[in-house]
């Protein structure tokens, strides 16, 4: 140690160090806070109050000195007022008491009433006269619904490459042009809602939704990082998703359509769409034991019934909560405590139900509307067998139960109408080795609920429903392949029809389709049709186009035709690396798309009418997504419908002469411009030919004549002599 | 329409060209030699042996007497056509990347690359057709062309005028002579040009680019007179005489090649129609880029050369002929 070093601190200057590292305090009053409603004292009890004072605050984590606080006496009485002031070090720990400490009990007569000492003075000096708040001009809004009375009844659809979203009519060739091109930055992906009267768009903050024929915004929901959302089938309620749990931040705004502190945590929230308040949020958060993987969530991880009245969450094992809505209470405060439980499905609501209960709630009709029904299963475990439950709701009473043995997993497939119910049941052997497949179908509407069986000995990779048919299809396979998928394995298929044998009431085989290789069903959302898809390979990307009911126009003939005979392929085709296949919603165009979240190669769309006739075609590097625009149900009622299929032959003549009109009116505009361009061509030619003509009069053009020499070419092979004796 | 396959080259072909009279068809390639074949059965008929590296461009002049070549090696060299003699070579401080015969024969035109602190440099030299092994060695005319290098290069109909495509994208006319920049068209393409083929009569021109589209300009005063636009970069294009097509060739760059299908790398030689601008067909064939596309000088043939090293020769079909497919508007070549 050098004597140097130790220097008596006191001589050395630190005022410019001190300057510069000086701290600023707080010097405004909002560090001060009133306490009310303190007892009235003695100044001899003094100390005893203050000392009771400080430990209350310090029993809320807030650390007071007896030295900070002040209590003001009144000279008359020389006793306290009742209020205290409290000092703190700065204007943090001033909000922290005030939140803390306001309403505190503080014995059994008194309660603290704490406010910041700033506030008393701005309240004190409030101008008390009532401002009556300005009404805002009525505004009338949009039709949301605008683009249904498109006078050419065109559909529309969304495109989504790169950054770009584009709003396209579809409609023929000459009408089909952009509607809108809207500027919307920084979003995951689009999405419409079910009846196709909004568009979503999810960014960082939240959804938000537009629509109208000008696109303005019309709802946001501020969920920020949100990464799934879901509507509920008649566009009441909106459920969000984010994978990061909701956090509110100090000094966060607060009201209806934010989220408060209690929702801290949770993933899921659920709004309404018209006000765009938040209703309620839900955590996703399951305890899984560590070590087991982590399953994917389903989604929609909240399950609406089809008139939007329950919503229904599955707490995989244990139970359905279902809340109503839009209260968000849960219904008879109680969940459905099912042991087991894997999955549940509504039942969809048919058409003649939706008109039951319209007709019920207007109070036309005393017939009671079918009541919502749940369809839901249960594994084997322990002495019981799996079991298919379906529950009417919300009476809670059970319709039809069905025992399944040997069950590895099951998949509820409702028919649109809610007239079936088909029960995909992958079945094991005693030895668990191989899989095989049980199609249960329950039949909704006739009394008992009947149970049909379709056994199949393959597996089942894909089942769809005819909408609003009788019909369905399946992809099954029996590849060795099956379950373990490489790079370029395309999974061998068979495709197989069923219908209801009205004569013998069950399911019987329409058709069956050996050595395929889709993997995909999409029936025409009118029934009739459907495209067979191979999609997601690599290799192949067939598009089989078929049509049911070829041969018959009217189905009422139908017990007269033979069986299956209707069947037939109407048109095949190709889509490079197709990834997505959509019906138009009148049933009329199949979209596919190559969407470039799943592979980079030609990524695209294609529009094919219902025969596989290809359309359009657009290649775009960045392609993502192509949506076609949903409809709502129709407004024309059954016998209008039927009237008008009946007069089609009169309806359609209108049509043929507007389009031969115009096509005759386009040709004659191409050919115009054609004659146009090849006159300005010719015209060009002929000036350079002109001058070159005169450069070099000379030298003429030494076109040869085409000469043609043939030649004949005797070539001896052989030579042999013989005598001839 | 079955294509003839020329296999004579071990690396990727750089030019294809047909002789006036089109019996004739050079080849030169990467591998440093040049090829010559019979255009109507594909028979080799010889190959030109002297190049120490990758063959560039060659040119022949119109009575096929001649030949001329440009190589990686720095040098040109003239050849003799029928016995494959090679008459003079000039040495240069760089490749040659480009040569180019003019309509008589008697001078060529030829571009050296930007490379060790050399410009590139555009050289013009007369051909001494009486003792072809005494030729000068100091070119006639030089310039070095100011901005962009020049990647491609033809005399146009007027005397001491050349085009020239440069890397930029550019189009430019130069006198010869003073080697001042007559017209130019700075933006013709987006990106480096990568062939440039003259009409018959010399009086428009189409060139390629990187840019995915190829375009006819008028060679008097550079106007664009039509663009085609395709969906890959290309590396050449050609003009099919009497009929109105233009032939259209490229793909994805060589080095991708392997990381894609060859669904996706658009090897086909595309026919576009020249007046309206629309495709009409393409030929399927070769599995890796298009480098090079030659018309006949009557229409009846077309070869392309590719980084595949194939030549492929293709005598059109009847239906090529018949097929009118815009309708029977007459249009002049």
């Amino acid at each position: 140690m050098s004597g140097h070093s130790v220097q008596n601190v006191d001589d050395i200057d630190f005022s410019d160090i001190e300057a510069k590292y000086q701290v600023q305090f707080d010097d405004g009053l909002e560090n001060i806070i009133v306490v009310d409603g303190v007892p009235v004292i003695d100044p001899s009890k003094a100390d005893r109050l203050l000392t009771k004072i400080a430990k209350e605050f310090t029993k809320k984590g807030i650390s007071v000195k007896v030295d900070d606080i002040f209590i003001p006496w009144d000279e008359k009485t020389g006793k306290s007022k009742g209020y205290v002031f409290v000092e703190f070090r700065n204007v943090d720990d001033a909000i922290l008491a005030v939140a803390a400490m306001d309403k505190h009990p503080f014995d059994a007569k008194h309660t603290f009433k704490v406010n910041h000492f700033t506030d008393v003075e701005k309240f004190a000096e409030l101008d008390e006269t009532y401002e009556e708040p300005e009404t805002e001009e009525y505004l009338p809004k949009e039709h949301l619904r605008a683009w249904l009375a498109d006078p050419q009844g065109r559909d529309q659809y969304v495109t989504y490459r790169g950054d770009e979203v584009n709003i396209f009519w579809h409609g023929k060739p000459s009408q089909s042009e952009l509607a809108y091109k809207p500027e919307w930055k920084d979003f995951l992906y689009v999405a419409w809602s079910p009846l196709g009267t909004f568009i979503a768009t999810l960014h960082r903050q939240g959804v938000r939704l537009w629509g109208g024929p000008s696109w303005k915004p019309v709802q946001r929901f501020a969920h920020p990082m949100v990464k799934l959302i879901d509507f509920s089938p008649c566009e009441n309620y909106l459920v969000t998703w984010s994978n990061e749990p909701i956090v509110v931040p100090e000094g966060a705004i607060q009201g209806p359509q934010y989220f408060s502190p209690d929702d801290e945590g949770n993933n899921i929230a659920v709004w309404d769409i018209k006000s765009g308040d938040l209703l309620r949020t839900f955590s996703t958060y399951t305890e899984t034991e560590p070590g087991t993987p982590k399953k994917q969530m389903p989604w929609p991880a909240l399950k609406w019934s089809p008139d939007d009245q329950f919503v229904g969450r599955l707490t995989s094992g244990e139970m359905i909560s279902v809340y109503e809505a839009p209260s968000m209470v849960l219904n008879g405060k109680k969940s459905l405590k099912i042991e087991g439980v894997v999955d549940f499905e509504w039942c969809p609501q048919g058409e003649k139900d939706r008109e039951d209960a319209e007709k019920e709630k207007s109070g036309k009709s005393t017939k009671k509307a079918r009541e919502n029904i749940l369809a839901y299963w249960t594994p084997e475990f322990a002495n019981q067998p799996a079991r298919v439950t379906l529950l009417a709701f919300p009476s809670r009473t059970i319709l039809r139960q069905k025992n399944l043995f040997n069950v590895t997993e099951c998949k509820l497939h409702w028919q649109n109408q809610g007239d079936f119910l088909c029960v995909k049941v992958d079945r094991h052997t005693k030895t668990k080795k191989s899989i095989f497949c049980n199609l249960e179908i329950f039949r909704l509407r006739e009394k008992d609920y009947p149970v049909e069986v379709v056994e199949l000995k393959d597996t089942v990779l894909d089942f769809s429903w005819e909408p609003k048919g009788e019909r369905f299809a399946i992809v099954s396979s029996s590849d060795p392949n099956l379950g373990n998928p490489g790079p370029g394995i395309t999974i061998k298929t068979e495709v197989s029809f069923y219908q209801l044998d009205r004569a013998k009431n069950d399911f019987r085989l329409l058709r069956h389709l050996p050595n395929r290789t889709s993997n995909a069903i999409r029936w025409s959302p009118r029934g009739r049709h459907v495209v067979l898809a191979t999609v997601g390979s690599s290799s192949k990307s067939e598009l089989e186009f078929w049509d049911l009911d070829l041969h018959t126009d009217e189905r009422s003939d139908k017990s007269t035709i033979e069986w299956g005979s209707g069947l037939a392929s109407i048109g095949a085709a190709d889509h490079y690396g197709v990834t997505d296949v959509e019906w138009d919603p009148s049933g009329r165009y199949l979209a596919t798309s190559a969407s470039a979240w799943t592979h980079t190669l030609e990524n695209g769309f294609a529009i094919w009418d219902f025969r596989g006739q290809e359309l359009v075609k657009l290649l775009q590097d960045r392609f993502k997504q192509f949506i076609w625009r949903p409809r709502p149900p129709t407004l024309l009622t059954k016998e209008k419908q039927k009237q008008i299929r009946r007069n089609l032959k009169e309806y359609s003549r209108a049509f043929d002469e507007e389009d031969a009109a115009e096509e005759s009116n386009v040709s004659a505009e191409l050919i115009a411009l054609r004659k146009r361009l090849v006159d300005e061509w010719n015209a060009w030619r002929l000036l350079r030919k002109k001058e070159i003509g005169e450069k070099d009069e000379s030298k003429k053009e030494g076109e040869e004549e085409k000469e043609e020499i043939e030649v004949w070419i005797d070539e001896v092979i052989e030579q042999s002599e013989e005598v001839v004796e | 329409m079955r294509p003839i396959l020329l296999q004579g080259h071990e690396r990727s072909l750089t030019q294809i060209k047909f002789n006036a009279d089109g019996d004739l068809l050079f080849s030169c390639s990467k591998d440093s030699i040049i090829n010559v074949w019979f255009s109507h059965n594909g028979e080799r008929l010889g190959t030109y042996e002297g190049h120490n590296g990758t063959v560039w461009t060659v040119d022949t002049d119109p009575s096929t007497e001649l030949m001329v070549s440009g190589s990686a090696d720095n040098s040109m060299k003239l050849w003799q056509v029928s016995t494959g003699k090679c008459l003079y070579t000039w040495e240069f401080p760089t490749a040659v990347k480009r040569v180019a015969l003019n309509e008589e024969g008697t001078q060529i035109v030829c571009i050296t690359e930007q490379r060790m602190g050399y410009q590139c440099a555009i050289r013009v030299f007369d051909i001494n057709r009486d003792e072809p092994t005494k030729q000068s060695k100091e070119p006639l005319h030089m310039f070095n062309p100011v901005g962009s290098k020049a990647t491609v290069c033809a005399f146009t109909p007027t005397p001491g005028v050349i085009i020239t495509g440069h890397e930029s994208g550019k189009v430019a006319l130069f006198n010869v002579k003073s080697g001042e920049e007559i017209e130019s068209n700075e933006r013709a393409h987006g990106d480096v040009i990568t062939d440039l083929q003259l009409s018959k009569d010399r009086t428009y021109c189409v060139t390629s680019s990187k840019d995915k589209s190829a375009r006819i300009h008028d060679t008097k005063n550079l106007m664009v007179i039509k663009t085609y636009t395709t969906e890959t970069p290309l590396n050449s294009a050609a003009i099919a005489p009497n009929r109105p097509y233009i032939l259209l060739g490229g793909g994805q760059e060589a080095m991708s090649v392997t990381t894609t299908s060859l669904r996706q790398g658009k090897f086909e030689t595309r026919f576009w129609h020249k007046v309206f601008e629309e495709e009409v067909g393409r030929v399927k064939g070769h599995f890796g880029p298009i480098n090079t596309i030659a018309v006949h000088p009557n229409g009846t043939t077309y070869a392309s050369g590719g980084e595949d090293g194939f030549v492929r020769v293709h005598h059109f079909d009847d239906s090529y002929y018949r097929a009118k497919p815009y309708g029977d508007a007459e249009i002049l070549d």
